[in-house]
């Protein structure tokens, strides 16, 4: 099976090549990059005026399988990814029950093989259960093929279990994803407090709730020498002591959710439950403070944080929603409207962003286009403009609130391992 | 001229002449109460639906009495009555209400927002009669028109509201009124029980009533939940009488013509000294009385009634 992507612009920063260019894919793998090179049968896509990536990387996403399946399945969930122009996901171990043991892993790998579209890696659990107490069999999820841990949505409160994890994490060069929200500083908060939760009557979360954590995490890492990685950095404070953490020279990343870079908490008016987030929108300076931080390369990777949920338990009063917003469809998009139509990263950076860093961090043999490598490949038409219509969405949730936006910049081919899962905006 | 909306869910929303269309309109419905047979026909055929999430006495009543006077049926549900216990959402609530043809419907509900959920779902107009810590329109319109009756005027005046203003609707929906209506406005409460950006609202905060009562023409006196202090939001009830206890003396501080108000029910020799609850300048009383000639002046307009001159028949 070959396949021919002709006449783009290729964008592999991680091989230095940012130039019109064909590609040849044979067997999966990519097996020419040039000019002009001949199709000899293979199938043409033609990619003229469109920009050719290595395929987008979401390392943040909560696939909800096993266990949530009315929100989401490891089938609706990598079809969401491809329709959103990404080719592997990484996968949050909070279902029911928590990934934190190795059959759970191989569940997933194996529920991922016979029903996914795109690459699926899991992301095993710090803790049994996700309890914060005792540490789960890492190194068996590991085996098994977790490529990180975290108890993403249950943050662990205790440092002392923290530190043991991350010492625990690091023989087996694991990164530890740390959702950083210290929860008794949340106390039950659903939005940012500020002028905003006062004038809608909510209670707040403060930025303090993440930021202490975010301290608490990166001494951790300089402690352990653990690779640490922030997950959906919310705030300017984040987003500064992951700077001076980078000027130290500690292996500390750090990721921000398209949300996070889009709406601040004004969106909350009107109690649309489709904003209610964790972290939650933050204000204005912190929209700022985090582009700074994705143009000047404190924040690594731009993640979504998908988190599907069912119609019913979001359509409810703001206080009992749960929290999350299904992110993998309007990702790109929201990345072309915020930072690189306005200029504030370019396509390159965004690549880095979206696949060679989350590639890197992860440990993945992806993130590029070179000789040899995995043809996973991801196509966007920068010119191509689309209303959010979430009824269109692949994934199961529809708790979105940009439906109704129009976004511009969106991808149009998406092909994993040699094949085509997405094309013209519809999964193949 | 009447209300041009359908729904009444805060103040925030409201126009300065709305605000003065429904406190006018309130005047003619208080001597309906005076009267000894208080009944209008002017809600006759209308279904008024009572619908409680949270326990009020005072609130329910009023609005109850309320339309009782304009002759509209109505009817109360309240949380130990209604389906909400048995887990249906406030949507499908919502639409069972639509169905049964429901005309006005007023909500107190726990959460920010619960209103607006109503609103989006119901043709029938919708009351916010208190949704969590967001807003109490009504009260803030009773308090205003008492304030309006006593000193003429509400533009000008000094109102300090007094204690626990991170989790009452009540302060917010009178800082919203009286900044609108041309009011001073400050807040006095401990720090912990003053919520974030509040001096974004025009108003002062202070964190002790000597500094925020001179001059004061008019002092709210909010009701402090016990349940705060388990919280560890303030030490002990007796710090809290002794910091920001509304005494005798401290009323000495506001002008002398100060008026003490409180949205009840009062904990006596907490927030409010027993002697300053039944002194001259306490229109406690009359806060309640004009609170259901305010909310029949709401029935009325939001059931598409023209304004005061039209008002009685
Ligand atoms: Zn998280």
């Amino acid at each position: 099976m070959k396949l021919l992507v002709r006449g783009g612009k290729v964008i592999d920063p991680a091989n230095d090549f940012c130039q019109a260019a064909d590609i040849l894919i044979d067997s999966g793998k990519i097996s020419a990059v040039g000019q002009n090179l001949k199709a000899n049968g293979a199938e043409v896509i033609d990619a003229k005026n469109k920009l050719v990536l290595p395929g987008l990387i979401d390392m943040h996403v909560h696939l909800r399988e096993p266990g949530l399946e009315a929100k989401e399945t490891i089938a609706s969930g990598t079809r969401a990814a491809a329709r959103g122009g990404f080719t592997s996901v990484a996968c949050m171990p909070n279902t029911n029950p928590v990934v934190d043991n190795q059959a759970l892993v191989e569940f997933i790998n194996s529920r991922a093989a016979s029903d996914g579209v795109v690459n699926v890696f899991p992301i095993g659990a710090i803790t049994k259960g996700s309890a914060g107490s005792e540490l789960a069999e890492i190194g068996d999820m590991k085996s098994a093929g977790a490529v990180a841990i975290s108890d993403d949505g249950r943050p662990v409160m205790n440092a002392q279990v923290m530190r043991l994890a991350m010492e625990y994490a690091k023989m087996f060069n694991l990164p530890v994803i740390s959702h950083c929200e210290d929860i008794d500083l949340a106390a039950n908060g659903v939005m940012h407090e500020g002028y905003f939760s006062t004038v809608f009557g909510l209670k707040g979360i403060s930025r303090l709730a993440e930021e202490v954590m975010v301290a608490r995490d990166i001494m951790l890492a300089e402690l352990t020498g653990t690779k640490v990685h922030i997950a959906h950095i919310s705030t300017a404070g984040s987003v500064e002591l992951v700077r001076m953490a980078k000027k130290k020279g500690l292996n500390v990343t750090a990721e921000a959710t398209p949300h996070h870079f889009t709406l601040t908490a004004e969106a909350v008016g009107g109690y649309d439950t489709g904003t209610k987030v964790n972290p939650p929108l933050r204000g204005a300076d912190d929209i700022r403070a985090v582009k700074e931080g994705l143009g000047d390369g404190t924040i690594d990777v731009i993640a979504t944080d998908h988190a599907p949920h069912t119609v019913e338990e979001k359509d409810v009063e703001y206080n009992y929603a749960p929290f999350g917003i299904v992110g993998l469809e309007t990702a790109v998009g929201l990345a072309f409207k915020e930072l690189v139509n306005p200029g504030l990263l370019t396509v390159e950076e965004l690549v880095r962003k979206m696949s060679v860093n989350p590639a890197r961090i992860l440990g993945l043999p992806k993130g590029h286009l070179g000789v040899g490598a995995d043809a996973d490949i991801t196509i966007v038409d920068p010119g191509l403009r689309e209303v959010v219509d979430v009824q269109r969405f692949a994934s199961k949730g529809k708790n979105s609130p940009f439906g109704g936006w129009e976004l511009k910049g969106l991808p149009t081919v998406v092909i994993v391992g040699g094949r085509v899962v997405m094309q013209d905006r519809e999964l193949v | 001229m009447g209300l041009s909306r359908k729904d009444l869910l805060g103040i925030q929303e409201l126009s300065v002449e709305e605000i003065q269309l429904i406190l006018d309109t309130a005047e003619p419905m208080r001597d309906i109460i005076r009267r000894q047979i208080k009944k209008v026909p002017t809600l006759r055929g209308k279904a008024l639906i009572n619908l409680f999430y949270e326990p009020s006495t005072r609130t329910r009543t009023s609005f109850e009495l309320a339309g009782k006077y304009m002759s509209a049926d109505t009817i109360n549900i309240s949380t130990s009555t209604s389906s909400a216990v048995k887990g249906e959402t406030l949507k499908d609530t919502a639409k069972t209400l639509e169905v049964m043809g429901a005309d006005i419907v007023i909500i107190r509900h726990g959460a920010a927002g619960a209103p607006h959920i109503l609103s989006k779902h119901l043709s029938a107009s919708v009351i916010n009669a208190g949704d969590g810590f967001h807003e109490h329109p009504t009260q803030a319109l009773l308090d205003m028109y008492t304030i309006r009756e006593r000193k003429g005027q509400i533009s000008g005046l000094k109102v300090a509201i007094v204690g626990d203003i991170l989790h009452s609707r009540v302060a917010r929906s009178n800082i919203w009124g009286l900044t609108k209506m041309g009011a001073e406005v400050c807040v006095i409460g401990p720090s912990t029980l003053l919520p974030p950006g509040i001096a974004e609202l025009g108003v002062t905060p202070f964190t002790s009533l000597e500094e925020g009562l001179p001059g004061a023409d008019v002092i709210i006196v909010l009701r402090v939940q016990l349940e705060r202090q388990q919280k560890g939001l303030f030490p002990t009830i007796r710090e809290y009488a002794r910091l920001f206890g509304v005494t005798a003396e401290r009323v000495g501080m506001a002008k002398p013509d100060v008026l003490i108000m409180h949205p009840g029910p009062m904990n006596r020799g907490v927030e409010i000294a027993p002697e300053v609850a039944d002194s001259v300048h306490s229109v406690i009383n009359e806060q309640v009385t004009n609170g259901v000639a305010v909310r029949m002046a709401l029935l009325y307009l939001l059931a598409g009634g023209g304004g005061p001159h039209e008002a009685i028949g």
